[in-house]
Protein backbone atom coordinates (compact mmCIF):
# COMPACT_ATOMS: atom_id res chain seq x y z
CA UNK A 1 0.00 0.00 0.00
CA UNK A 2 1.68 3.53 -1.18
CA UNK A 3 1.30 6.15 1.42
CA UNK A 4 -0.41 9.47 -0.04
CA UNK A 5 1.26 13.25 0.53
CA UNK A 6 -1.30 15.71 1.46
CA UNK A 7 -0.08 19.16 0.62
CA UNK A 8 -2.66 21.11 3.81
CA UNK A 9 -3.09 24.60 2.19
CA UNK A 10 -3.39 27.61 4.23
CA UNK A 11 -7.19 27.96 4.85
CA UNK A 12 -8.53 29.57 7.86
CA UNK A 13 -9.50 26.57 9.51
CA UNK A 14 -6.23 25.19 9.48
CA UNK A 15 -4.52 28.39 10.54
CA UNK A 16 -7.05 28.32 13.89
CA UNK A 17 -6.89 25.04 14.00
CA UNK A 18 -2.84 25.33 14.79
CA UNK A 19 -3.57 28.50 17.13
CA UNK A 20 -5.75 27.11 19.17
CA UNK A 21 -3.19 23.97 20.12
CA UNK A 22 0.04 27.15 20.51
CA UNK A 23 -2.29 29.79 22.34
CA UNK A 24 -3.89 26.88 24.71
CA UNK A 25 -0.15 25.76 25.84
CA UNK A 26 1.05 29.62 26.00
CA UNK A 27 -1.91 30.14 28.09
CA UNK A 28 -0.77 27.70 30.44
CA UNK A 29 2.94 29.15 30.51
CA UNK A 30 2.11 31.88 30.61
CA UNK A 31 0.05 31.08 34.28
CA UNK A 32 3.25 29.40 35.06
CA UNK A 33 4.73 32.38 34.91
CA UNK A 34 2.52 34.29 37.29
CA UNK A 35 2.14 31.88 39.89
CA UNK A 36 5.85 30.77 40.06
CA UNK A 37 7.03 34.78 39.69
CA UNK A 38 3.81 35.43 42.86
CA UNK A 39 6.04 33.05 44.86
CA UNK A 40 9.42 34.56 44.17
CA UNK A 41 7.78 37.95 45.06
CA UNK A 42 6.70 36.10 48.40
CA UNK A 43 3.11 35.23 47.75
CA UNK A 44 3.25 32.53 50.60
CA UNK A 45 3.35 34.70 53.58
CA UNK A 46 1.55 37.96 51.59
CA UNK A 47 -1.13 36.20 49.62
CA UNK A 48 -3.99 33.80 49.77
CA UNK A 49 -5.34 31.16 48.13
CA UNK A 50 -7.98 33.01 46.32
CA UNK A 51 -6.03 35.91 45.31
CA UNK A 52 -3.17 33.83 43.91
CA UNK A 53 -5.76 32.32 41.74
CA UNK A 54 -7.19 35.32 40.37
CA UNK A 55 -3.43 36.61 40.06
CA UNK A 56 -2.16 33.14 37.86
CA UNK A 57 -5.54 33.78 35.60
CA UNK A 58 -4.56 37.08 35.20
CA UNK A 59 -1.68 39.21 36.14
CA UNK A 60 -3.50 42.22 37.13
CA UNK A 61 -2.66 44.82 40.48
CA UNK A 62 -6.41 44.71 40.84
CA UNK A 63 -6.31 41.28 41.32
CA UNK A 64 -4.06 41.44 44.19
CA UNK A 65 -5.84 44.35 45.86
CA UNK A 66 -7.11 42.43 48.77
CA UNK A 67 -3.57 40.61 49.97
CA UNK A 68 -1.26 41.89 52.45
CA UNK A 69 1.82 43.17 49.82
CA UNK A 70 3.07 46.21 51.48
CA UNK A 71 3.84 47.87 48.04
CA UNK A 72 2.58 46.16 44.44
CA UNK A 73 4.84 48.43 42.78
CA UNK A 74 7.72 46.54 43.52
CA UNK A 75 7.56 43.67 41.23
CA UNK A 76 3.90 43.15 40.82
CA UNK A 77 2.51 45.78 39.15
CA UNK A 78 4.96 47.25 36.02
CA UNK A 79 5.17 47.02 32.03
CA UNK A 80 6.50 43.79 31.95
CA UNK A 81 2.93 42.56 33.84
CA UNK A 82 1.39 45.06 31.15
CA UNK A 83 2.53 43.18 28.15
CA UNK A 84 2.28 39.85 30.08
CA UNK A 85 -1.52 41.11 30.31
CA UNK A 86 -1.82 42.03 26.61
CA UNK A 87 -0.47 38.39 25.96
CA UNK A 88 -2.92 36.17 27.83
CA UNK A 89 -5.65 38.40 26.36
CA UNK A 90 -4.63 38.30 22.76
CA UNK A 91 -4.10 34.33 23.60
CA UNK A 92 -7.07 33.73 25.54
CA UNK A 93 -9.83 36.01 24.05
CA UNK A 94 -9.02 34.75 20.64
CA UNK A 95 -8.83 30.99 21.39
CA UNK A 96 -11.91 31.76 23.05
CA UNK A 97 -13.72 33.33 20.55
CA UNK A 98 -12.80 31.06 17.93
CA UNK A 99 -14.07 28.13 20.10
CA UNK A 100 -17.13 29.61 20.43
CA UNK A 101 -17.21 30.02 16.42
CA UNK A 102 -16.23 26.53 16.14
CA UNK A 103 -19.00 25.46 18.61
CA UNK A 104 -21.49 27.84 17.04
CA UNK A 105 -20.91 26.30 13.61
CA UNK A 106 -20.76 22.71 14.49
CA UNK A 107 -24.57 23.11 15.16
CA UNK A 108 -26.32 25.47 13.14
CA UNK A 109 -23.83 23.47 10.26
CA UNK A 110 -24.61 25.04 6.30
CA UNK A 111 -27.00 28.25 7.17
CA UNK A 112 -27.50 31.06 5.72
CA UNK A 113 -26.68 32.93 8.74
CA UNK A 114 -22.80 31.70 9.07
CA UNK A 115 -21.34 34.82 7.68
CA UNK A 116 -23.94 37.04 10.20
CA UNK A 117 -22.86 34.90 13.23
CA UNK A 118 -18.74 35.33 12.05
CA UNK A 119 -19.58 38.65 11.99
CA UNK A 120 -20.73 39.19 15.28
CA UNK A 121 -18.28 37.46 17.08
CA UNK A 122 -15.71 39.17 15.06
CA UNK A 123 -17.22 42.01 16.68
CA UNK A 124 -17.62 40.82 19.91
CA UNK A 125 -13.97 39.69 19.70
CA UNK A 126 -12.39 43.40 18.79
CA UNK A 127 -14.66 44.95 21.46
CA UNK A 128 -13.55 42.41 23.54
CA UNK A 129 -9.94 43.33 22.80
CA UNK A 130 -10.07 47.38 22.73
CA UNK A 131 -11.55 47.16 26.59
CA UNK A 132 -9.50 44.75 27.76
CA UNK A 133 -6.13 46.55 26.55
CA UNK A 134 -7.94 49.67 27.80
CA UNK A 135 -8.21 48.74 31.24
CA UNK A 136 -4.74 47.12 31.30
CA UNK A 137 -2.96 50.45 30.18
CA UNK A 138 -4.83 53.02 31.52
CA UNK A 139 -6.29 51.60 34.94
CA UNK B 1 -26.91 11.09 2.73
CA UNK B 2 -27.56 8.42 4.98
CA UNK B 3 -26.18 10.47 8.28
CA UNK B 4 -28.93 11.56 10.10
CA UNK B 5 -26.85 14.51 12.46
CA UNK B 6 -30.52 15.74 14.32
CA UNK B 7 -29.68 13.97 17.26
CA UNK B 8 -31.74 15.23 19.95
CA UNK B 9 -30.12 15.81 23.51
CA UNK B 10 -30.60 12.97 25.41
CA UNK B 11 -30.20 10.23 22.91
CA UNK B 12 -26.97 11.92 22.19
CA UNK B 13 -26.09 11.05 25.93
CA UNK B 14 -26.40 7.11 25.16
CA UNK B 15 -24.44 7.26 22.89
CA UNK B 16 -21.96 4.96 24.56
CA UNK B 17 -18.55 6.54 23.28
CA UNK B 18 -16.54 6.36 27.11
CA UNK B 19 -14.14 8.86 29.13
CA UNK B 20 -13.35 10.54 25.04
CA UNK B 21 -16.56 11.44 24.42
CA UNK B 22 -17.43 12.30 27.80
CA UNK B 23 -14.20 14.71 27.86
CA UNK B 24 -15.03 16.29 24.36
CA UNK B 25 -18.44 17.48 25.90
CA UNK B 26 -17.02 18.71 29.28
CA UNK B 27 -14.26 20.37 27.26
CA UNK B 28 -17.01 22.40 25.09
CA UNK B 29 -19.11 23.03 28.09
CA UNK B 30 -15.72 24.48 30.16
CA UNK B 31 -14.97 26.18 27.29
CA UNK B 32 -17.99 27.91 26.39
CA UNK B 33 -18.74 28.45 30.09
CA UNK B 34 -14.95 30.25 30.37
CA UNK B 35 -16.32 32.61 27.42
CA UNK B 36 -19.32 33.68 29.07
CA UNK B 37 -17.56 34.64 32.25
CA UNK B 38 -14.21 35.99 31.01
CA UNK B 39 -16.59 37.71 28.68
CA UNK B 40 -18.76 39.08 31.06
CA UNK B 41 -15.75 40.07 33.80
CA UNK B 42 -13.89 41.85 30.74
CA UNK B 43 -16.83 44.26 30.55
CA UNK B 44 -17.91 44.46 33.92
CA UNK B 45 -14.66 45.27 35.00
CA UNK B 46 -14.58 48.19 32.57
CA UNK B 47 -17.43 49.52 33.77
CA UNK B 48 -17.32 49.24 37.64
CA UNK B 49 -13.82 51.02 36.81
CA UNK B 50 -15.63 53.58 34.46
CA UNK B 51 -19.08 54.44 35.92
CA UNK B 52 -19.07 52.57 38.82
CA UNK B 53 -22.46 50.65 38.26
CA UNK B 54 -24.03 48.68 40.92
CA UNK B 55 -24.64 46.12 38.63
CA UNK B 56 -21.30 45.43 37.75
CA UNK B 57 -20.01 46.05 41.14
CA UNK B 58 -22.10 42.74 41.83
CA UNK B 59 -21.42 40.74 38.94
CA UNK B 60 -17.40 40.74 40.57
CA UNK B 61 -18.32 40.38 44.59
CA UNK B 62 -20.12 37.10 43.03
CA UNK B 63 -17.30 36.14 41.00
CA UNK B 64 -14.92 36.71 44.12
CA UNK B 65 -17.18 34.39 46.37
CA UNK B 66 -15.90 30.97 47.10
CA UNK B 67 -18.45 28.77 45.68
CA UNK B 68 -18.62 30.15 42.83
CA UNK B 69 -14.39 30.12 42.94
CA UNK B 70 -14.84 26.12 43.28
CA UNK B 71 -16.97 26.23 40.15
CA UNK B 72 -14.23 28.27 37.85
CA UNK B 73 -11.11 26.63 39.15
CA UNK B 74 -12.68 23.16 38.46
CA UNK B 75 -13.74 24.78 34.62
CA UNK B 76 -9.98 26.05 34.28
CA UNK B 77 -8.15 23.35 35.35
CA UNK B 78 -9.99 20.79 33.71
CA UNK B 79 -10.29 22.81 30.24
CA UNK B 80 -6.21 23.42 30.60
CA UNK B 81 -5.46 19.70 31.59
CA UNK B 82 -7.71 18.44 28.82
CA UNK B 83 -6.29 21.31 26.55
CA UNK B 84 -2.87 20.11 27.31
CA UNK B 85 -3.57 16.16 26.16
CA UNK B 86 -5.08 17.26 23.09
CA UNK B 87 -2.45 19.38 22.30
CA UNK B 88 0.52 17.04 23.12
CA UNK B 89 -1.64 14.34 21.22
CA UNK B 90 -1.88 15.89 18.30
CA UNK B 91 1.98 17.21 18.38
CA UNK B 92 2.86 13.64 18.34
CA UNK B 93 0.15 11.72 16.86
CA UNK B 94 1.67 8.23 17.68
CA UNK B 95 0.68 8.47 21.45
CA UNK B 96 -3.22 8.81 20.11
CA UNK B 97 -2.44 5.19 20.44
CA UNK B 98 -2.65 5.75 24.33
CA UNK B 99 -5.52 7.90 23.85
CA UNK B 100 -7.76 6.35 26.73
CA UNK B 101 -4.35 6.02 29.16
CA UNK B 102 -3.75 9.64 28.63
CA UNK B 103 -7.46 10.66 30.13
CA UNK B 104 -6.37 7.96 33.07
CA UNK B 105 -3.03 10.35 33.46
CA UNK B 106 -5.51 13.25 33.20
CA UNK B 107 -7.57 12.16 36.06
CA UNK B 108 -5.00 11.66 38.21
CA UNK B 109 -3.48 14.91 37.87
CA UNK B 110 -6.68 16.54 37.99
CA UNK B 111 -7.81 14.55 41.58
CA UNK B 112 -4.77 15.98 43.53
CA UNK B 113 -4.64 19.56 41.47
CA UNK B 114 -8.20 20.56 42.23
CA UNK B 115 -9.21 18.38 45.53
CA UNK B 116 -6.10 20.05 47.70
CA UNK B 117 -7.26 24.10 46.09
CA UNK B 118 -11.14 22.41 47.03
CA UNK B 119 -9.83 21.57 50.76
CA UNK B 120 -8.52 24.77 50.94
CA UNK B 121 -11.27 26.97 49.34
CA UNK B 122 -13.72 25.33 52.04
CA UNK B 123 -11.03 25.85 54.40
CA UNK B 124 -10.78 29.63 54.52
CA UNK B 125 -14.40 30.09 53.94
CA UNK B 126 -15.26 27.91 56.87
CA UNK B 127 -12.88 29.70 59.43
CA UNK B 128 -14.25 33.29 58.03
CA UNK B 129 -11.38 34.79 56.49
CA UNK B 130 -12.95 36.22 53.23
Amino acid sequence: MSSRTVQPGLSFEYVMWIFTRISGLSLILLAAIGIISAFAYGARTQVDLPTLMRWTFFPNPNHIINSDIPDVTLGWANAFWQVMQILIVFFGVTHGFNGLRGVIEDFIGQSIARPFIRGFIFLLWTFAMVIAVYVILFS
Amino acid sequence: MGLNRRVGFFAGLKYRGGGPMWAWMLHRVTGIAMVLFVGTHVFASFFMQQTGSDLATNINIVYESWIFQIVVIFIVIFHGLNGMRIAILDIWPKFQVFQREALWLQLFIFIPIYGLTVFILIQHAVAGSY
